[in-house]
């Protein structure tokens, strides 16, 4: 069978910067191609490239057996290229069928024929998504089903997803592999981008590995171990990744919450821990564990329960007692709320606890907080052009290791991470787990919400499961696997504790 | 440092980040190679303190904006806040002493500020439809202290009205305090907690408010700056001409936020500086006055000014919008 896409050799400069220093890569028609790497490694350069929005600068596209020339994403989107992203690129104010055929809509629109054919795209993914629905009131595994659909509805016969599942629960990821697997058997081409390998071995017909711009294997997945993986991405086994077990022992405890409640997203939570103790809240997206944490640290108002942080029951009203307190919180996104990612790296690390560095009237002694700043990015290895570069000039890992420094500048008692790895690569995730393990070994309660699995287990000494606002159960290291997790995750199956 | 091609939007983001850094002193400087082109008169000194002698109240008003804009906020209430100013001032100053009058002047303008600022920061009311609001009730309260009449200050406000015409070392003083007022903004601004605190809001409120900082004080307080300020341009006003008057400072607050915006400051909030706030300040006067010179008639001025304005603007946000 020819290949539907077949690039060889492709170099992208940028000004002195080698982005791609020779890539090869076909896709097949009906195959999951997997593309693998560290961020950096050049993966989303080489999509630009296919997707018509980079010119390479040398090395040779060929479409359909034909050496074409991309002249830009219009041209790429109109031979059947589509680019699924990560960031949705659809309109939260309009409706699914409007979303779907939006570059196609009638000057005059006949809205239930409109909704009838939208309707059927959707049925043909295995949903029911109303039509009529603004695509803003959508889940984000919904609104992601809405881009498939236009894709297909605009004849695209090669789809490449960025990450798809990186924003989805577990049974919506799960239900996404399986519409990419039915997407496969229409004879559509496939590139997928995942830093989840389990993921990618079980849906991947053939896998590429970039690093450092250049591709160094391309295998089928027959044979194929994650290990072999991430060895060939990093060149390190997974079993290094979480490092070595700094000896720790379990202290005082150091938070207690008890019956914790608000509204249906958070309900009669308790919970504690000790002082050097790493407990893991698990379950799926929307069971209420990033709910659970902003209540604990003062970010949401709680209606019902107490917290209790070192013997003294705080009174939250907001962050200002939590930190006040001694609580950190990582959270979730990092973009939207835990860095201000045009200020500079000094600024982002200092802010919560500015008040050491001040002199009279309020003036901020800068040299005192370059120290600061350059201390910290030295502990945390934090790799930068200075304490005055804006945080935007980092990679996703190191920004991550900025709002570390935050909190250890600000010398917590409880740090409560909330997906601490999400879109931060293997290299960077095995640092930020090391650094997570050396704060709880120097006494300090650290909280973990991770929807990954492996993570969770690699890095807890304990893992609570949220279902539906509640608590079911608690996991010890002897009981940890993904089946015990998802039995007390998933809705519908028995309580069990 | 890796070379990644994550970095490469950067070290475009500081190119475009120099055009807005400089911009408006490159837009003076070829507005004031035009205007000595066209006019012998205007690079006189006489001129050029005439000039800034007629922003001065302008400028204090861009300065307290400049503060809400960082925030990412507007606040519309400065130019009848400037005339409620201007009618206290005038009516104290018969019944106190002008050290007393002019800071309790000031003290009412921060306090309508203050109740915008606890609207806008703790009950979350969008600030454009709360300072317009304040700006009815501001120039309502004008007309009401001022019974709709002119309030002539009289001898008991000599001392106001030396201010106001008076000059030291060649500089009038509305000038001085203006430039005061200036440097002071700009060194809270850039070495202060308060001033980064101010421009990190803007960026990210989310993300300040979960390091645990108190957002809402901050936001009340560039309001309340900025009501004090204007309240001191209606003093200004009143100095120069010896009138209390509720009818001054209609329009002002686009001065003062088109001043903000010429000077490069981003209404998204985040971003922008004193020094850059008082050369769009300059600029809009600069403007004002070349066609004074040039005889150009008020009605036309108006459209003038609107097209000058969008001009400056397409160089400042144009150019990244065509890097695309």
């Amino acid at each position: 069978m020819t290949e539907i896409v077949k690039l060889t050799g492709i170099r992208k400069s940028f000004g002195g910067v080698h982005a791609l220093r020779g890539v090869d890569f076909d896709l097949r028609p009906g195959e999951v191609h997997a593309l693998l790497g560290e961020n950096g490694a050049g993966k989303s350069t080489l999509m630009r490239v296919l997707g018509g929005e980079y010119r390479p600068t040398e090395g040779e596209i060929v479409l359909d057996g034909t050496l074409t020339e991309l002249s830009g994403p219009h041209d790429a989107k109109n031979r059947g290229i589509t680019v699924i992203h990560q960031e949705m690129a659809l309109a939260g104010d309009l409706t699914v069928a409007e979303n779907i055929f939006l570059g196609e809509l009638p000057g005059l629109i006949g809205w239930r024929g409109l909704y009838a054919r939208a309707a059927e795209l959707i049925a043909e993914l295995g949903f029911a998504i109303r039509p009529d629905a603004l695509v803003g009131s959508l889940s984000v595994a919904h609104q992601q089903v809405v881009e498939i659909a236009k894709a297909l509805s605009q004849n695209a016969r090669v789809m490449v997803f960025d990450e798809p599942t990186a924003v989805l629960s577990v049974q919506d990821a799960e239900r996404l592999l399986s519409i990419i697997d039915a997407l496969r058997q229409k004879g559509v081409a496939i590139i997928y981008i995942s830093h989840r390998l389990d993921e990618v071995l079980r849906i991947a017909d053939r896998m590429t590995i970039l690093k450092d711009g250049q591709s160094v294997a391309t295998v089928a997945r027959e044979g194929v171990t994650i290990d072999d993986l991430i060895r060939l991405m990093v060149g390190r086994p997974l079993s290094a990744l979480f490092g070595e077990d700094v000896p720790r022992t379990p202290g005082d405890e150091v938070l207690r919450v008890e019956g914790l409640g608000r509204g249906q997203a958070v309900r009669d939570a308790s919970l504690s821990v000790r002082a050097g103790e790493i407990v893991g809240l698990g379950g799926l997206v929307g069971a209420g564990r990033t709910e659970l944490v902003r209540l604990i640290f003062g970010a949401d108002r709680a209606d019902t329960g107490t917290v209790t942080l070192k013997g003294k029951r705080l009174k939250l009203r907001s962050p200002v007692d939590g930190v006040r307190a001694g609580i950190g919180l990582a959270p979730e996104s990092r973009k939207d709320q835990g860095l201000i990612l045009d200020k500079s790296i000094a600024i982002n690390t200092t802010m919560a606890r500015l008040k050491p560095l001040l002199a009279p009237l309020g003036f901020i002694r800068r040299k005192a907080e370059h120290a600061v700043v350059n201390e910290l990015g030295g502990r945390l290895r934090l790799k930068s052009a200075g304490p005055d570069a804006p945080v935007s000039s980092l990679s996703g890992g190191n920004q991550q290791k900025v709002v570390l420094a935050k909190w250890f500048h600000v010398d917590v008692d409880l740090m409560i991470f909330d997906e601490p790895t999400r879109g931060v690569d293997v290299g960077a995730k095995s640092e930020i787990y090391a650094l997570i393990k050396q704060f709880a070994a120097r006494g300090r309660a650290v909280l973990v919400v991770s929807s990954e699995h492996h993570e969770l287990f690699g890095l807890c000494d304990r893992v609570l499961v949220m279902r539906e606002g509640a608590i079911t159960g608690e996991l010890s290291p002897d009981a940890y696997s993904e089946e015990n997790l998802l039995k007390l995750a998933m809705p519908g199956v028995g309580q069990a504790a | 440092m890796t070379t990644t091609p994550t970095n490469l939007p950067n070290s475009r983001f500081n190119l475009q980040a120099a055009i807005q850094n400089f911009g408006p002193a490159i837009i003076l400087v070829v507005l004031l190679g035009i205007a000595s082109s066209m006019s012998d008169v205007f690079l006189t000194e006489r001129n050029l303190m005439n000039v800034l002698r007629q922003v001065s109240g302008t400028g204090l008003m861009a300065v307290g904006m400049l503060f809400v804009i960082l925030t990412r906020g507007i606040d519309l209430s400065v130019g009848s806040v400037s005339a409620f100013g201007s009618v206290l001032s005038a009516l104290w100053v018969q019944q106190m002493m002008p050290g007393l009058a002019v800071p309790l002047t000031m003290l009412v303008g921060a306090a309508v500020g203050l109740c915008s600022g606890i609207l806008i920061a703790y009950l979350k009311l969008p600030s454009f439809v709360t300072t317009l609001a304040a700006m009815t009730i501001a120039r309502g309260a004008a007309l009401i202290a001022s019974n709709g009449q002119p309030i002539r200050m009289g001898k008991a406000g000599d001392a106001i009205t030396y201010f106001g015409a008076g000059s030291f070392a060649g500089v009038p003083y509305p000038v001085w305090l203006m430039g005061t007022v200036f440097v002071l903004a700009g060194v809270v601004l850039t070495f202060t907690r308060f001033g980064r605190m101010v421009k990190a809001i803007g960026s990210n409120a989310e993300a300040v408010r979960l390091s645990g900082i108190s957002v809402a004080r901050y936001e009340v307080a560039v309001y309340a700056i900025s009501g004090a300020l204007a309240a001191l341009a209606g003093v200004i006003s009143s100095s120069r001409t010896g009138i209390g008057s509720a009818t001054i400072g209609v329009g002002a607050e686009l001065d003062a936020i088109a001043a903000v915006v010429i000077g490069g400051a981003s209404l998204l909030g985040g971003r922008g500086g004193a020094t850059n706030t008082f050369i769009g300040v300059f600029i809009l006067g600069v403007i004002a006055n070349l066609m004074n010179l040039a005889n150009v008639p008020g009605y036309h001025q108006q459209v003038f000014m609107g097209v000058i304005i969008v001009g400056a603007m397409l160089l400042q946000y144009g150019t990244a919008a065509l890097r695309r």
